[in-house]
């Protein structure tokens, strides 16, 4: 390579930023996406890739470069150039950033309203935590009790989450959403799921030694499917009196 | 000396006595109030042990001497007369005793800092262990719960935060020169508290129940319930809360009053200014986590209801109050470090720090936005929604200041001429795995993203990028840097070398990949976890013990390069800051001249240039802003 180091420099950078971002968005970073929120979160989180890259390659080739460009030669006790400073370069690294960020809250704040707005036809489970398990109330089926979550592909579904004891977290990562379960408060989640499946409901805050094994099943099944259970499970509970439907096939 | 001497004079003799005394008071208290209430069992073993835990280390205090001379001084007794024999360090039995010399008190710091980073270390490397396979293998899970709660305490409480009040105690005085301190006494005791925390956390694995499991965080209300390990922490943030204030306190008085005439705040070298804002976030943030402890301390020992929602308390505000100090912990964490780069780069740049005024201006836009955004840590605590959006805002505006300093740090490497010592590499680590920390901080304050994210790996992963590739950085940075002052020795530059490149070969292999986990679900603060995240974490886990192994490299540096490394020269970096004028190891007062400042600090490549001059200018004219260094205090 010829020409003039700066110019190398910033071809060099150049080349980086794109091979950094064409690793970074290959990368198949979340679980796959089973809500219709997965879909703009995880474009968000892309977006917000690709600045990182940026301004870590310019940060990086920076540092190699000056390391390298203006190392001391051995025995060279001189000084580097009195520079004090320069105004226009100041002005100029706080507007960039400054709207860098400016925009980026502003789409994060886009995305936050599009995935928790309010939807028609939304079925209401309850959630209530205890030290270490999660169990389900369904109010819209006739208060069904159960320690199974089943729900109907594409129908928008609230949960309302509490707890019994101390402090835990409601999270699917299939879903992308997480709410903290909160003694004496109710918190809510909206959520549609859109892929069949079965996955981990975990419990994401630290609530006592039987923290980390706290994890058991969400099921997202075909709206048939789920009438077919919730129906069962009524029945088993008026029946039997219990509280454990069988499961969906 | 006779027995009775020797426990009569202050030392480790009258504080071996004072722990059993201070054992009886604290079981006569409880047993004496029980008495008065009728309450049965007279003897309740958790309350005296409560009780016990802030009694013997006031005790200890008492006995090695802290109090002394405050004690006679406020019952009318005749004082003894400061005649600075104490002063200085004559063999390495001087740094176990009490004294006032800051030189003295910054090792004392520094050492004892270290030795409780090797004990989190330590506990580290048995988390990796466990955390090598799923399931369980080493440790239970109350065990490995109880390791990271104090794992992540001593990193905050007894390393990271102090260390940086013992490097800034052995350097500021000598930076701004002073002769010491402006309350040497009470610097002793800052001091002299930071063990007694420390000490509390660990013995807490003795404790009936285990050590403290709830996290650093101590989220209200498991930790009002669970066993007594809990209330070892509650207290031990007391000891090691008053030790930071009364530190910081000490730091602003020292200097805005004690600054060498002509030294204007224009002047000042940027660890100074970042001491100096540090502190101030200390003052005003400290005493919230004392109260959010105080309040769980209340709650398990005298059935109070702060957190009981059962009788109206709120669980919620634990959160607000322990935020509103924690978020500006992570500056009073950072802002120390941000002033050891800047002086280690433009030294081994030579060069003038880029924007000098900037880089302080910009210090005190994050000391005030530091304050508004406790609640990035609540996005997903079910905390009122309307106050998400505000704290993303204000969050992601950090990064504007914080973006200006690493700017200036770059444009200050830009046609300087570059020695890559050891401490100069440190830096340089630091600004680039800071640099992520700070990407993923960035990702952490947006929203929806964070509703994922948020208590998992990928948080795990940011807090060591800024902590580790950020703050311990600098602190060795830092270490280098000034080791030939503090010691009057040269450290090994070949180990220096090695132990940077494998720093930060198995930092970035231990650390990147928890990115990747954690997005893809993995959450934090597990003992154990799904089969699918087993190949990561073993790589994790081996990267982990080789991070670990690459401190024994420093240690061996340290210890052989203190005992017989070649003498240093006063001013082996030729740097123009006024620690460096004087002799390696400087004389027992500092300046046996008191030094004249003409000039800004970093007044590189500048002919002529001169920061200090040292001639006597008894009432010469002092600039606006310079103090005069008063003689010592006695
Ligand atoms: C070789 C070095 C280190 C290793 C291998 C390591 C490893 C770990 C591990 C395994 C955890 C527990 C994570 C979890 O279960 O969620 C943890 C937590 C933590 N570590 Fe380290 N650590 C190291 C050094 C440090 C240092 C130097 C600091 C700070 C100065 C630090 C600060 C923390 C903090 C604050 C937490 C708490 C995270 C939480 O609250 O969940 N660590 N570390
Ligand atoms: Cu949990
Ligand atoms: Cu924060």
């Amino acid at each position: 390579m010829k020409g003039h180091p700066l110019a190398r420099m910033v071809l060099y950078s150049v080349i980086a930023t794109i091979v950094g971002t064409v690793l970074v968005l290959v990368i198949d970073w979340f679980p796959t996406g089973a809500s219709t929120a997965a879909g703009p979160i995880d474009r968000l989180y892309d977006v917000l890739l690709v600045p990182s890259v940026v301004i870590f390659v310019l940060v990086m080739t920076v540092v190699i470069y000056c390391a390298v460009k203006f190392r001391a030669k051995p025995g060279d006790l001189g000084d580097g150039a009195p520079i004090h400073g320069s105004t226009r370069l100041e002005i100029f690294w706080v507007t960039v950033p400054f709207i860098m960020v400016t925009a980026l809250a502003v789409y994060g704040w886009v995305v936050l309203d599009d995935i928790e707005a309010k939807q028609p036809n939304t079925l209401i489970v309850g959630v209530r935590a205890q030290q270490f398990a999660w169990r389900f109330t369904y109010p819209d089926e006739g208060d069904l009790k159960t320690n199974q979550l089943v729900l109907p592909k594409d129908r928008p579904v609230e949960f309302r989450v509490t707890t019994n004891d101390v402090l835990h977290s409601f999270w699917v990562p299939q879903f992308r959403l997480k709410t903290d379960t909160v003694p004496g408060l109710t918190t809510k989640i909206r959520v549609t799921p859109n892929r069949e499946g079965r996955y981990d409901v975990v419990c994401a805050e630290l609530c006592g030694i039987g923290h980390s094994t706290m994890r058991q099943a969400v099921r997202v099944v075909a709206p048939g499917e789920y009438s077919a259970w919730s129906a069962q499970a009524k029945k088993q509970q008026k029946t039997v009196g219990g509280e454990t439907p069988p499961e969906p096939e | 000396m006779t027995l009775a001497g020797r426990l009569k004079a202050p030392g480790w003799s009258r504080a071996a006595l004072s722990q059993p005394i201070g054992f009886l008071v604290a079981l006569g208290v409880v047993v004496g109030v029980r008495a008065l209430y009728g309450y049965d069992p007279l003897v309740d073993w958790d309350a005296i042990i409560t009780v016990v835990l802030i009694a013997l280390p006031l005790a200890f205090l008492v006995g090695i001497g802290c109090f002394d001379y405050w004690f006679r001084w406020a019952s009318g007794a005749p004082t003894v007369p400061e005649d600075h024999s104490g002063h200085g360090a004559r063999s390495w039995k001087d740094y176990f005793y009490v004294n006032t010399d800051h030189k003295v008190i910054g090792i004392q710091y520094i050492v004892t800092t270290f030795f409780f980073f090797i004990a989190g270390g330590l506990m580290a490397m048995v988390m990796r262990a466990e955390l090598a396979q799923p399931g369980t293998q080493f440790v239970e899970p109350n065990t490995y719960n109880g390791l990271f709660s104090v794992h992540a305490s001593l990193m905050i409480f007894l390393f990271i935060i102090p260390v940086f009040a013992g490097i800034a105690n052995y350097v500021i005085p000598l930076m701004i020169g002073a002769p010491d301190m402006a309350f040497p006494r009470l610097n002793a005791l800052s001091f002299w508290m930071l063990p007694t925390a420390g000490i509390l956390m660990l013995a807490s694995f003795f404790a009936d129940g285990g050590a403290f499991a709830t996290g650093w965080t101590a989220y209200a209300p498991l930790s009002t319930e669970t066993p007594l390990g809990q209330t070892f922490f509650t207290i031990a943030v007391q000891f090691a809360g008053a030790s930071s204030i009364a530190t910081a306190l000490n730091f602003l008085v020292t200097i805005i009053t004690m600054r060498a005439p002509g030294m204007t705040f224009w002047r000042m070298p940027l660890l100074v200014w970042a001491n100096f804002t540090t502190s101030l976030l200390v003052v005003i943030a400290t005493p919230f986590i004392a109260g959010s402890q105080f309040f769980v301390l209340l709650d398990r020992s005298l059935g109070t209801n702060f957190f009981n929602v059962g009788a109206n308390g709120d669980a919620l505000m634990y959160q607000h109050v322990f935020w509103f100090y924690s978020h500006p912990a992570v500056y009073i964490m950072m802002l120390p470090g941000f002033g050891i780069v800047s002086e280690v780069i433009s030294a081994n740049a030579r060069k003038p720090v880029f924007g000098y005024r900037m880089m302080a201006f910009s210090l005190m836009a994050i000391v005030v936005l530091g304050f508004t955004v406790w609640a990035h840590h609540m996005f997903v605590s079910g905390m009122f929604s309307w106050l998400r959006v505000p704290m993303m805002i204000t969050t992601m505006l950090i990064a504007v200041p914080t973006g200006i300093k690493i700017f200036s740090w770059l444009a200050t490497l830009w046609r300087g001429v570059i020695h890559l010592t050891t401490p100069m590499l440190f830096a340089l680590g630091f600004i680039t795995m800071f640099t992520l920390g700070g990407i993923s901080g960035i990702m952490l304050a947006v929203i929806p993203v964070v509703i994922h994210v948020s208590d998992t790996y990928f948080v795990v992963a940011h807090i060591h990028y800024v902590l580790f590739g950020g703050s311990v950085f600098t602190i060795f940075a830092g270490i280098y840097h000034w080791f030939p002052k503090m010691t009057g020795r040269m450290y090994d530059e070949s180990l220096g070398k090695l132990h940077f490149w494998l720093s930060f070969v198995f930092f970035n292999l231990t650390f990147g990949p928890m990115h990747l986990v954690g997005v893809d679900g993995m959450p934090r603060r597990v003992a154990d976890y799904a089969e699918q995240f087993a190949t990561m974490n073993v790589i994790i886990s081996v990267s982990s013990f080789l991070f670990g192994l690459s401190f024994l490299v420093f240690l061996y540096n340290m210890v052989t390069s203190w005992r017989n490394g070649p003498k240093a020269a006063a001013n082996p970096w030729r740097a123009h800051t006024l620690e460096w004028q004087v002799s390696s190891p400087p004389p027992i007062f500092n300046f046996d001249e008191v030094p004249t400042v003409v000039g800004g600090p970093y007044e590189y490549g500048v002919p002529g240039a001169v920061h200090g001059v040292f001639k006597e200018k008894r009432g010469a004219a002092v600039p606006a802003g310079g103090g005069g260094a008063p003689p010592p205090a006695e």
